[in-house]
């Protein structure tokens, strides 16, 4: 058991918990952010299972970078979808929108963003 | 009733994947490595045209994934400013004008663009590199735009489209030249590999700083009141 096979643990409890989020979780801005979080976990694994074997591993290193840098962009991607997504339809999960009240659901959504 | 059911399946299932994932890299990490990657890197680190194994591996040994990565960056930032409205890429009223920040930004707006190229430069032997240097470029960016300088070039047009695809086709151009050269794709001639890892980070930090500021400014804060082409005005 060294630290790097630490990481790589840290990385799995990171994926669940993430994952646990990712489902549970309505809100759209917090899914969005569990989904990081399983991101982050796999992060944690490649680099921290290539160290334990190897010593720091330039590869999976460059890999990872490559892949933070991805994510940051998805992630952006997801927000300016998120928000355009709740311009459109005052709501901020994915659940049917209630009928009748749509008006008041927008509003509320209005004065929360503020 | 049902919700609790749910979270009790939700739980268990995750659990389980923990389970299952500790053990995969538990029998993973108990197992000798097949092979010896950085060995193979620091032997042929001399043949890459920079010292810093990070970005050797990222421009040289697997430039296909950062190509890969840039074109992923570029569709990113295209849809996020088909998703913007377009007037409200540089709406004046989001400005802010706030005098502390206006003056805070004439000192760190020079020293962060120096910092972006520092790192550029740096990413040769030692830590740094085209996305750390990008997302330096893309805050100082961000900064400039709270502070209320106009940037008129983030307008949707021709230059913000030219801005956001260059580093993706100058690399792919790059690409292409070896391919037409008669060396494999992305193989780079060995004499050239040191100008031609220069030129493709330097685009590459230009793209990616354009790719991230265009993302920031296709959010920005609407009144929730404008009328949308939705179903509702």
């Amino acid at each position: 058991m060294t630290p790097s096979l630490l990481y790589a643990f840290a990385g799995v409890g990171l994926c669940t918990i993430g994952l646990y989020g990712f489902v549970r979780l309505a809100h759209l801005l917090r899914k969005l952010l569990a989904f990081n979080l399983i991101g982050s976990g796999v992060f944690l694994v490649m680099v921290g299972l290539a160290q334990h074997h190897n010593g720091p591993d330039p590869v999976p290193q460059a890999l990872v970078l490559t892949g933070i840098v991805v994510a940051i962009a998805a992630t952006a991607l997801a927000v300016v979808l998120i928000r355009r997504y709740f311009h459109l339809s005052g709501q901020t999960t994915l659940a049917e929108p209630a009928r009748g009240n749509d008006e008041g659901a927008s509003q509320s959504g209005e004065d929360r963003q503020r | 009733m049902m919700s609790g059911f749910k979270n009790l399946l939700t739980t268990v299932f995750c659990l389980m994947l923990a389970v299952v994932l500790g053990f995969a890299v538990w029998s993973i990490g108990a197992e000798p490595s097949p092979v010896n990657l950085p060995g193979h890197l620091s032997e042929n680190l001399e043949k890459s045209g920079v010292e810093h194994p990070v970005t050797a591996v990222l421009l040289n040994f697997r430039s296909y994934d950062t190509l890969l990565e840039i074109g992923v960056l570029v569709i990113a930032g295209i849809a996020g400013i088909s998703m913007a409205r377009t007037s409200s890429l540089e709406d004046p009223e989001l400005r802010t004008s706030d005098s502390l920040l206006y003056a805070l930004q004439r000192w760190f707006v020079p020293l962060m663009l120096l910092l972006a190229g520092y790192l550029l430069w740096a990413g040769a032997d030692r830590p740094g590199g085209a996305f750390q240097a990008g997302a330096v470029m893309a805050s100082t960016g961000v900064l400039m735009r709270m502070g209320g300088i106009p940037m008129d070039f983030l307008r949707p047009g021709t230059m913000l489209r030219l801005g956001l695809t260059l580093g993706f086709s100058v690399f792919l151009l790059v690409a292409l030249a070896s391919v037409w050269g008669g060396e494999a794709f992305l193989a780079y001639p060995p004499a050239l590999a040191k100008s031609l890892i220069v030129v493709i980070e330097g685009v590459l930090t230009f793209s990616i700083a354009m790719v991230l500021l265009a993302l920031f400014v296709s959010a920005p804060i609407n009144r929730g009141v404008e009328p949308e082409e939705g179903e509702r005005g």
